[in-house]
């Protein structure tokens, strides 16, 4: 397997102008010849299906909710950045190219980022002119805040509910390419196989999940945009649906796998109650503009009442260690801070897995009113979970599974491994390295599906004639259709006691264990032995009720479970063979006295692209050095 | 620790569209308070898988009261009793130990019911799809603060743009009436600078629409403001009404000119 990353030469600033100007253009008349599939309808998949169709390609556009505005970057809430520097505080495209690079731990390639920070700019306006309702100043101009891991104002926002927002401005944009009949949707539809014919990518199969039935699309080109694997975790902040089936899929069809251990643990989220628990919820990190994260100094005050608690016997852990950060330290290290005062048995409420987010010296200085205005809709959903009032007690949160940066390998025109599958949004892995900072997820989304890939995928249907779509008769259609009855029928006829359910919330544990904040070698050897046996009892004593004929939510929970079961397997072995530590990749083994992760530039400044080999065989690794020639390679501090 | 409840549920069970659906009784025992309602679903779920039944069927997915996708009516209340909460925000401390709980689908002739608890929104995609957008094609926009929007304007536009789509206000309705949800997109984009070329356009598209996919009228019931998981006003249907007039009464076939060359 060739990793060939396509990065147009010349300085980092001039490589996509001039990338533009190299790719081949599709003649106007011939555009509506070429069929593209894009999977997945969230920011970078609506965005996307909406932009290519205005550009006048045949697009049909797949999701698994009921309508593409479900999709759960609308849960994103803090904000998106932009280099706009309409605060006037020193930022540019250079700075937030360079804060993503050393954010994302030297791990990223600078040619996408420095292309990420260069789009940001026409993402804001973008929306601003689809009528993103975005907060703004008495003035009427926009408002800024800062974001955890950045020292200036650049992350643009609407209320608590910035996700929502984009996302819904992306999906009225397919709306409106929907009604004009440019856009083909098909909701409640997932995809569970690509078609690969000589080499290239030519389809999708699907179940519609309310017939049962499975179908076929052929087409030119196919777009993945189906987001993360965070679920492989079972308690994450992704929706309960999130998946990587699709993703799952394309890497066995060939597509390479690129770092999958690197995983977010995100900070701020509500901690867990107890086993009936069936997902987390996040706290936007904006809300460390304003709390202040404590524990009591002493384990003897861990059960009291924090208003008991001295000012004296707290510890204000991150402005502690990292004082010109403090509480806005990125989330990598935020996280694993507070699994150590966990660990240290200075953790609070009932279960002591957690840490205090207090909002009493904000309040103070600036008024409950003022509070209310920039955290509002957050107060009351913190409320409605926890039955407590965080204008009155501080918050509880604790970290909990959040986004992977790892996902499917992509050249610069984010296209896989597979020429004709490109890979959109946190499905693919380009930009964020081993760690993503606040308020780029959304940027990366967007950059991918408004700004990249209609521009890069011309290039790509130019070298291909318009009218020699692969046929429905294909023998490698034909398998790949066979292949998804066959495992639908094998669910279905396992006929044992347990639910899909159970085997996932095993995976899970297994993975936050050994695979979650810190990883050793000895756990991640342990979690090796466990996922396959936790596997082989899925296979055998799984219990699916109903049929493949309608709508069968245990069907759907199964494949998705039966595709983590693998996906585990390889996050454990990336993890293992990462032997570094860097980002959300903290490897026990190589830490400094102070506990900071310490990278190993020398054997590991690269990118690690798993290549399957069949069942039952051990995948290949492949190597992406990566260069730093803008960004240098230094030890990232906060401190 | 704090006590745990046994519950019993009536829940509408229905194979599909086409078949008719009858009330079930099931048990939910031994239910923690601090559980979500749709945690206590998965555990009764569970159970039911476990036995080799089918498990209720319902539509739910980011369980953080924004995707808008959970969608019950909760004894007689769509998203139950509690006021500006989605289903899976409500949690059990809202119940008694011994209560009965009746759920139902969305219940509206434009949201024919799939399965149990399941129903199918698309109507209100297109709604959406005919005119709820602005038209600006990717890359097109001027620069973002080219256009100042007065604070208000924002915040009132922004309080719209909230709508997560549920379906909700078509629930509690009882005249089956979405002019709550296309009155906030109306108002979200009506209130902007941005969608002042499409304001007329845009509110008679989608009421043709509406009336269309067998919505039914508005008569000031406010149900929809009560149920309402997102606190969308009322007001934005009185704002609505007058676009509507408005555009009704200056409406003109709008023809294109001649090319040049």
């Amino acid at each position: 397997m060739e990793l060939n990353s396509r990065i147009p030469d010349g300085p980092i600033e001039k490589k996509w102008e001039k990338h533009k100007f190299d790719l081949k253009l599709v003649n106007p008349a011939n555009k509506r010849k070429y069929k593209v599939l894009v999977v997945g309808s969230g920011l970078a998949g609506g965005a996307a299906a909406a932009s290519l169709a205005e550009l006048g390609y045949e697009v049909e556009c797949f999701c698994y909710q009921d309508s593409p505005r479900r999709a759960h970057s609308i849960a994103a809430q803090g904000g998106i950045n932009a280099a706009k520097n309409y605060q006037n505080d020193g930022d540019s495209v250079y700075r937030l190219f360079y804060d993503t690079v050393k954010g994302g731990d030297f791990r990223a390639r600078e040619a996408n980022v420095h292309r990420l920070a260069e789009v940001s700019n026409n993402i804001i306006d973008q929306c601003v002119g689809q009528g993103v309702p975005f907060a703004r100043e008495y003035g009427g101009l926009l408002d800024n805040r800062s974001f955890g891991g950045a020292q200036v104002s650049r992350t643009f926002y609407a209320r608590g509910q910035t996700g929502q927002q984009l996302l819904i401005g992306a999906y009225q944009a397919l709306e409106r390419q929907i009604g004009l009949g440019k856009v083909k949707m098909f909701p409640r539809h997932e995809m569970l196989e690509l078609i690969v014919v000589d080499g290239a990518a030519k389809g999708i199969i699907t179940r519609d999940m309310v017939t049962g039935e499975i179908k076929t699309h052929l087409a030119d080109a196919v777009c993945l945009a189906t987001g993360g694997y965070g679920n492989v975790f079972y308690l994450s902040t992704n929706a309960k649906g999130c998946n990587a089936t699709a993703i799952w899929r394309a890497y066995k069809k060939g597509a390479a796998f690129a770092n999958p251990c690197y995983t977010q643990i995100h900070p701020t989220c509500i901690p867990v109650t107890g086993d009936h628990q069936s997902k987390l919820t996040l706290m936007s990190e904006s809300l460390r503009n304003d709390g202040r994260i404590w524990v009591p100094k002493k384990k003897e005050d861990c059960g009291k009442p924090a208003s008991q608690i001295a000012e004296e016997d707290r510890d204000y852990y991150l402005e502690r260690k990292y004082p010109s950060y403090g509480n806005l330290a990125p989330r990598d290290i935020a996280s694993r801070a507070a699994k150590q005062v966990c660990d240290d048995g200075r953790g609070v409420g009932a279960t002591r897995l957690g840490v205090y987010l207090d909002f009493s010296d904000a309040i103070n200085r600036l008024g409950a009113n003022k509070i209310e205005e920039k955290y509002g809709n957050l107060f009351e959903m913190y409320e409605r979970i926890t039955d407590e009032n965080p204008y009155k007690t501080p918050m509880r949160i604790f970290p909990a599974s959040h986004y992977t940066m790892g996902g499917l390998w992509v050249d610069y025109n984010l296209m896989s491994t597979i020429p004709g599958l490109f890979v959109l949004g946190e499905a693919n892995f380009s930009d964020h390295g081993a760690n993503r900072l606040g308020a780029s997820a959304l940027m990366q989304g967007l950059a991918d599906g408004y700004f990249v890939i209609p521009y890069t995928i011309g290039g790509y249907l130019a070298g291909i004639k318009p009218g020699t779509r692969v046929k429905a008769d294909n023998p490698a259609v034909k398998e790949a259709e066979q292949a998804v009855a066959d495992r639908t029928e094998k669910f279905l006829s396992i006929g044992g006691k347990e639910t899909p359910t159970h085997f996932h919330q095993r995976l899970g544990k297994v993975m936050w264990e050994f695979c979650g904040m810190a990883r050793n070698e000895a756990g991640l050897k342990k979690a090796l032995e466990e996922i396959p046996k936790i596997r082989e009892e899925f296979w055998k004593n799984l219990c699916i009720p109903g049929s493949g004929d309608d709508v069968n939510q245990s069907l759907e929970s199964a494949a998705r479970v039966a595709d983590f079961l693998e996906i585990g397997e390889l996050m454990c072995l990336d993890a293992l063979n990462r032997r570094e530590s860097c980002g959300g990749h903290f490897r026990e083994e190589w830490q400094t006295e102070e506990g900071e992760a310490m990278r190993d530039d020398e054997n590991f400044c690269h990118v690690a692209a798993w290549e399957y080999k069949g069942e039952g065989q051990t995948p290949v690794r492949h190597v992406e050095a990566l260069s730093y020639d803008n960004v240098h390679l230094a030890t990232r501090s906060y401190k | 620790m704090t006590k745990h409840l046994n519950l019993t549920l009536h829940v509408w069970r229905q194979k599909n569209a086409k078949c008719d659906g009858k009330f079930v009784e099931y048990p939910a025992a031994d239910i923690s308070p601090d559980m979500s309602f749709l945690e206590m679903l998965d555990v009764v779920n569970e159970g039911l898988i476990r036995k080799g039944e089918e498990p209720i069927t319902f539509d739910h997915d980011c369980r953080e009261g924004i995707c808008g996708t959970c969608s019950m009516v909760i004894n007689g209340r769509p998203h139950g009793p509690k006021e500006r909460t989605t289903t899976c925000q409500l949690h059990m401390r809202s119940f008694n130990d011994g209560d009965s709980i009746t759920l139902e689908p969305w219940r509206a002739e434009a949201f024919p019911v799939i399965k149990d608890l399941m129903v199918d929104r698309g109507a209100f995609d297109r709604i959406i799809a005919v005119g709820g957008f602005i038209s600006v094609p990717t890359g097109s926009p001027q620069d973002a603060n080219a256009l100042p929007i007065p604070k208000q304007n924002a915040e009132l536009s922004m309080d719209a743009a909230a709508c997560i789509g549920c379906g909700a206000c078509v629930a509690a309705c009882p005249n089956a009436s979405a002019m709550l949800f296309l009155s906030a997109k109306v108002s979200h984009l009506g209130l902007l600078p941005q969608g002042q070329p499409e304001r007329y356009t845009r509110v008679r598209d989608m009421v043709a629409q509406m009336d269309a996919e067998q919505f039914g009228t508005c008569t000031n019931h406010g149900e929809c403001e009560i149920a309402c998981p997102k606190g969308i006003k009322m007001e934005n249907i009185a704002r609505m009404n007058r676009d509507f007039i408005k555009a009704s009464l200056t409406y003109r076939v709008v023809s294109g000119g001649g090319g040049a060359g």
